[in-house]
């Protein structure tokens, strides 16, 4: 399955080239660019890995394209995302955020159904990657 | 004047104190535009003076009552009363009330004092309320939206775009399981909501417990199919505040992230949902059903400007606010009002958008404007440019009339969007290209492709009854 999280996942893989126009689009707007990995996809895990700081004061897209490549080089197997967040008053929350990396093979979802009375059920989502611990996901070699 | 003012009998309501021209209104007054058709006769500073006397303190008669009370206090003033360039006999007519006039946080008070009694009023032959300046001394009695448009996107992890509904088709009729395939395949094709008919309550081919439960189950395959929050608007609306509080606490218990009212429930109804949905984490949609009986036509009624405010105040997440290019009435601009009104923080008054006050909500978040009624994938660049980002598009037969199945049309709706952000990202003039941009999208979405084989050509060009008056009003 493909994790369909983020702004574009329904697009085709974005290449570097369109991913360093939406980081220009991005800071022309005056938002923070942030890099984050994960090997937890779950929906409700917004606590993604931040891959430094957010970059507050970035003058132009290809250092944020730099610290994407580094990240994907030291995380072949996780899911790398972008977000882009506006601090401005009224906002203060994320504006775009979008994947520019997964693992190399997605496993998906394990839907878990706790039968209770009078039918009703209590549903519990788990990525299958999540039965391993973190770092020996998704095919990451240990160590 | 003093004399004859407090003798028994009746006497123009523009000489008992209803009619100030030179009334500077105060900062912490509420103030009301009013579109006023006379009876002939009748003169239009009089006309505007009754609206301000039957809206607060006035009867037909003088009252030596009053008498014991500071009255000029609670009197409502009539204090402009402009004619509307290009239509005869109409008037608008400005009054303010005193804050003192209304209970905190109340939007059934405010309704019952402002839109209680004058709309049948004799001497006018037609009235509409066209809009309302809230103090934010009094926008500060009420707590809004119980999440607001900020905490949505971060509850459901989707920043960026557009978000995606569809509303379950055939309205009526289908089972419950069957009513599940639905939704399961709108939201695994890529839609984030789809939504329950305002029709939709508890009838007799589908008991709503049944309905839940199968939602339910879809809401949670399709999230498993694809990682992402989903959720459907569980329609709660019922006969008694009892019965939508049982359906609200069952979706509660099966974990549906929102549930949705009806605006036939009435305000206290939605002050209590809203009220539920703050306790209880819950997203609460509203459905504005039957408001066009009031809002559309132009001199009559109240307009969905003002709607909106009651429905930001009072506090829901999600209101139903117009297309502009759908089957449903919307001028452009006077849609545009509408958006600005849900979703900023200062709005600034702009007869163009049929804004007739500045507007300061304060830190009052923002209500998520829904566009439903008639849209399709081969407008997605129409829409981005009238509506923005912050709004949920609502493809209900878009999506389940798709010629390859419920999915694929929902597939195409989510590529459209997600192609449409990413060249409006990308600086290019997406409404100019939007045809082309969507084309380019289909060469790699075979469902997109066939949208716009099937639908590429709908539109719905009618002319919109309630247009701006164009010509600037002057408001002091």
């Amino acid at each position: 399955m493909r994790v369909t999280q983020g702004t574009f996942s329904f697009l085709p893989d974005l290449t570097d080239e369109e991913i360093t126009a939406q980081l220009q689009y991005a800071i022309d707007a005056g938002w923070a660019v942030a890099v984050e990995f994960t090997d937890d996809p779950h929906p409700r895990n917004n606590l993604w890995e931040m891959w430094g700081l957010p970059m507050f004061d970035i003058a132009d897209a290809a250092a944020g394209l730099g610290e994407i490549r580094a990240c994907r080089a030291a995380y072949p197997h996780r899911y790398v995302r972008v977000s882009a967040y506006d601090s401005s008053y009224g906002r203060q929350t994320t504006a775009l955020s979008f994947i520019v990396h997964r693992p190399p093979d997605e496993p998906g979802f394990r839907l878990d159904r706790q039968e209770a009375s009078d039918r009703r059920v209590r549903y519990t989502l788990s990525p299958y990657a999540t039965r391993e611990p973190h770092g020996q996901r998704y095919g990451e070699p240990r160590g | 004047m003093a004399a004859s003012r407090w003798t028994a009998g009746v006497i123009p309501y523009a000489e008992m104190g209803y009619y100030e021209p030179d009334y500077q209104p105060k900062a912490t007054d509420i103030l009301a535009a009013f579109r006023v058709t006379p009876q002939p006769g009748v003169p239009p500073e009089e006309a505007g003076a009754a609206v301000a006397g039957e809206s607060s303190t006035a009867t037909w008669t003088v009252v030596w009552t009053d008498r014991l009370t500071a009255y000029e206090h609670y009197q409502a003033k009539c204090y402009q009363v402009l004619p509307v360039p290009g239509r005869a006999g109409e008037y608008i007519a400005y009054v303010a009330y005193d804050i003192d006039l209304f209970e905190e946080g109340s939007i059934p008070n405010l309704t019952s004092s402002i839109i209680g009694n004058v709309f049948g009023f004799k001497a006018l032959k037609a009235l509409r309320l066209e809009d309302l300046r809230i103090p934010l001394h009094y926008t500060k009695t009420f707590q809004g939206p119980p999440h607001g448009i900020v905490t949505e996107r971060e509850y459901l992890d989707k920043y960026g775009r557009p978000l995606l509904g569809a509303t379950t088709k055939p309205k009526l009729g289908l089972s419950a399981r069957n009513y599940g395939r639905v939704v399961y395949e709108a939201l695994r094709g890529g839609l984030d909501f789809t939504k329950d008919d305002e029709n939709i309550n508890s009838q007799p081919f589908m008991r709503w417990r049944d309905r839940y439960l199968f939602v339910m189950e879809a809401v949670n395959r399709a999230a498993e199919q694809t990682g992402e929050i989903k959720g459907h608007y569980l329609n709660v609306t019922a006969a008694t505040m009892e019965d939508m509080y049982e359906r609200a606490e069952f979706a509660k218990e099966l974990g549906s992230v929102i549930v949705m009212a009806d605006l036939t429930v009435g305000y206290t109804a939605l002050h209590s949902m809203s009220k539920w949905a703050r306790a209880n984490g819950m997203l609460l949609h509203l459905h504005r059903a039957g408001h066009s009986t009031y809002t559309r036509q132009k001199t009559h009624g109240v307009s969905f400007r003002v709607i909106a405010k009651w429905c930001r105040l009072l506090g829901v997440d999600h209101i139903h606010a117009g297309t502009v290019v759908g089957k449903l009435e919307g001028d452009p601009s006077i849609t545009r009002g509408y958006y600005d009104t849900c979703r900023l923080a200062q709005v600034p008054a702009d007869p163009a958008r049929g804004l007739y006050f500045d507007q300061d909500w304060g830190s009052m978040p923002g209500v998520m404007p829904v566009a439903s009624g008639g849209i399709h994938a081969g407008q997605m660049h129409q829409l981005l440019h009238y509506l923005g980002e912050d709004v949920v598009l609502q493809f209900g037969g878009g999506t389940i009339g798709h010629p390859m199945g419920v999915a694929a049309g929902a597939t195409a709706n989510r590529v459209a969007v997600e192609a449409m952000i990413k060249a409006r990202n990308e600086g290019r003039d997406y409404l100019a290209q939007g045809e082309e941009i969507l084309r380019a999208a289909a060469r790699h979405c075979a469902p997109l492709q066939a949208a716009l084989d099937t639908w590429g050509d709908i539109s719905f060009e009618y002319e919109a009854t309630d247009m701006p008056d164009v010509v600037a009003t002057p408001v002091r």
